[in-house]
């Protein structure tokens, strides 16, 4: 792992932090838009380095987060079905809901399993036969193409105890509605390196073009985002505002075909609910019609009351930008990881964790 | 209902996480345990309770263990079990003696499985020079429990003029670590179903009555010891803060991490801070000492790759802060919850 100790170097992060401190020359607020960016900001203490007058925001980058309390409902619902084997990934374990989570559902006795990838909760399904197996996908672009590969699996295995309960969403439309509502002053972009890598630099273009935003997909490491930092306060610094690649080992323009022809064999684009951010035309996806057998959605009664909100939580605004996590009441006070009243404070990628955790 | 009032679901049942060994485990046993059983041996809150008898000082402590899978790269539940409780015991400086082994087996368990496992346990306290001299063994239906559990209890003898207690660190103090973290974690993650990493991670799973032994012999300053097991060492230098009110500051770039445990963490999404460690330990020594400590930490097989990493301070009072790589710093604080892989 000697490449990831390269973007590390302490050394090499000194001259960087220099040409920042050197460059900037105005308050720029930057808004990252992927979890794993906001935990490696804390995690490295990105933000005490930078000079005052640059401001990162955390936006809508925690797929958990932005993930509604009636999808949240629908999919705890699931472990009621009778048999069922519920598969997550990890995040959504302890996320509350309305009225439960996944946890307490696992405490009571429902059967909740913690998966790495989609493809070992079909191994699972494939063993036990019985039981039905049901996949939460919870995600962005990044995970969408595997749970797209794993029903291509699926069906050539013939396999009929699988489901899927596709709550995906996809990044481009949140951002251009988050700036239609200009709720906030942003002058660029950190974009998300994983999602970028399916997707390519192409579906960003709007945020200069009709923005005017400085745009830079970056990597995740420190040095990475230290450098793309560098190049957007040139990109505002030169009034030339484009979609800069930084992660360049991992994204291509094109982002990867392949990828996205897998994700448009399973799934379609359909209007989902985001939570801060309301219903965004186009944004989710959902289970093609030829796939619709995989469907849990379907196969499955996901009737729910109607959701509940925490009280007082205001993940949405701090999911806009608009609220940092120690502003909410609620912070540390109340919410906290071990007592998180909102999904912003569960998910390891969440702002509020990632505050609380790091104190950065 | 006000914020305030609101139950969470933590509150009506046991969670997974309140037997992680992190915040939510602290919990528990604050309000719940040391309340009912509040006594002064008790709330020193060391892994091991040192008692006086007859002019003599005696460690006590006792371990259940229900590691799953029950073997694993680099060991098994019954290694595990007997060098958990000797670790347990050093850390007072003890010089373990006499375990006792209590087993819950599940109807249907393989016998060639059990005979493995004792013999796998005698062979570790043989090692380590202690005797299992009690034991129980209780046999549930199917279903009860999940194929095996061992209980382990340890008496050991604490040396003339060693005192050594999560109490004793002090501003100046060095912070010691004896070799790499996460292995045991990472090695029990990948062998579980599905995982598998072209590199075999083996457990670090051993005795450390030795390596403690070597070190009290070069210096009596050593003041807190303690193997980061569940919780891992964010979580134990966050008790040692805590228990000391004082702050521990260390640098990320000199915490060992072999390679391929960084890699997986990488892949994984998890923090090698938080993982499980069961053949390693921190140590907090006399600034003065701490050198010499350190040359006889790693001229013992399972100190070779120790290194020193950080200072105890006086600010902020009972918090760890972590100087990051690229020369900034951040709270490292407790594990909240199981470690999980990451979603996106």
């Amino acid at each position: 792992m000697k490449y990831i100790d390269e973007f590390r170097d302490g050394e090499k992060a000194k001259p960087l932090i220099e040409e920042i401190l050197r460059t900037a020359d105005r308050p720029l607020r930057i808004m990252e838009v992927c979890g794993t960016h906001t935990v490696s900001i804390a995690r490295y203490g990105i933000r005490k380095v930078l000079p005052p007058s640059i401001e990162l925001v955390s936006g809508p980058g925690c797929p958990v987060c932005v993930t509604a309390n009636r999808d949240l409902d629908r999919a705890i619902a699931l472990a009621q079905v009778p048999k069922a084997v519920v598969l997550t990934f990890g995040d959504m374990v302890r996320v509350p809901g309305s009225f439960s989570s996944l946890d307490r559902e696992r405490a009571a006795g429902k059967d909740v399993r913690v998966v790495y990838s989609p493809l070992d909760g079909l191994q699972m399904a494939e063993k036990d036969p019985g039981r039905p197996h049901i996949f939460l996908g919870v995600g962005f672009e990044t995970t969408a193409p595997a749970v797209a590969a794993t029903l291509l699996e699926a069906r050539k295995r013939n396999v009929k105890n699988f489901f899927v309960f596709s709550a995906h969403k996809t990044v481009p439309h949140a951002l251009r509605v988050l700036l239609n509502a200009g709720e906030i002053k942003l002058d660029g972009f950190l974009l998300p390196g994983h999602v970028s890598v399916i997707i390519g630099s192409r579906p960003y273009e709007f945020l200069p073009q009709d923005f005017g935003l400085a745009a830079v997909i970056s990597g995740f490491e420190p040095l990475d985002i230290l450098q793309a930092i560098l190049l957007l306060i040139r990109q505002v610094k030169n009034r030339r505002p484009r979609v800069e690649i930084q992660y360049r080992r991992g994204v291509l323009p094109q982002g990867n075909p392949h990828a996205v022809e897998v994700m448009g064999r399973v799934f379609q684009p359909v209007d989902a609910e985001w939570r801060g951010l309301g219903r965004i035309p186009r944004s989710g996806l959902a289970l093609s019609e030829d796939f619709s057998s995989f469907d849990a959605g379907l196969k499955f009664d996901l009737s729910v009351p109607e959701p509940r909100e925490a009280e007082g939580c205001r993940c949405g605004e701090v999911l806009r930008g608009i609220l940092r996590p120690a502003e909410c009441a609620l912070f540390s006070k109340v919410c906290s990881p071990q007592n998180p009243v909102g999904p912003c404070m569960v998910s390891f990628e969440g702002s509020c964790a990632a505050a609380y955790k790091y104190g950065t | 209902m006000k914020p305030e009032q609101k139950k969470s679901p933590a509150d009506d049942r046991i969670l997974l996480a309140h037997g992680s060994g992190g915040a939510m485990s602290h919990d528990l046993i604050a309000s719940l345990f040391i309340k009912a059983f509040q006594n002064p041996v008790l709330d020193r809150l060391d892994d091991m309770a040192v008692l006086e008898i007859g002019g003599a000082r005696l460690a006590f402590t006792t371990d259940s263990y229900v590691v799953t899978p029950i073997f694993f790269p680099g060991g098994d539940i019954g290694k595990l079990a007997v060098c958990g409780t000797i670790n347990d015991l050093s850390m007072s400086g003890a010089r373990p003696l006499y375990l006792s082994a209590g087993f819950i087996l599940e109807e249907g368990f393989p016998l060639r499985d059990l005979e493995a496992i004792i013999a796998s346990m005698q062979k570790t306290a043989a090692q380590a020079g202690v005797q299992i001299v009690t034991g129980d063994t209780k046999v549930v239906n199917r279903g009860g429990a999940d194929g095996i559990f061992i209980n382990t209890a340890g008496l050991g003898r604490v040396p003339e003029g060693v005192d050594i207690s999560g109490r004793n660190a002090r501003a100046g103090d060095k912070v010691l670590v004896s070799g790499s973290i996460g292995d045991h974690g990472i090695a029990i993650l990948s062998s579980r179903s599905g995982l598998e990493f072209s590199t075999r991670i083996e457990s670090d799973c051993a005795p450390l009555n030795d390596l403690v032994a070597r070190m009290l012999e070069v210096s009596r300053d050593v003041r807190c010891l303690r193997d980061p097991t569940r919780g891992g060492l964010s979580t134990t230098l966050n008790e040692l803060a805590r228990q000391s009110k004082a702050a521990v500051w260390i640098e990320e770039v000199r915490i060992p991490i072999k390679e391929e445990v960084r890699g997986a963490c990488e892949l994984l999404g998890l923090d090698p801070f938080i993982l499980a460690n069961e053949g390693k330990l921190i140590a907090i020594v006399g600034a003065g000492e701490a050198e010499k400590i350190l040359a006889a930490m790693k001229a013992h097989p399972l100190g070779r790759d120790a290194a020193l990493i950080g200072e105890v301070r006086e600010e902020p009072e009972a918090r760890v802060i972590l100087r990051t790589p690229i020369g900034s710093t951040r709270i490292l604080d407790m594990l909240v919850g199981e470690p999980l892989p990451r979603i996106c």
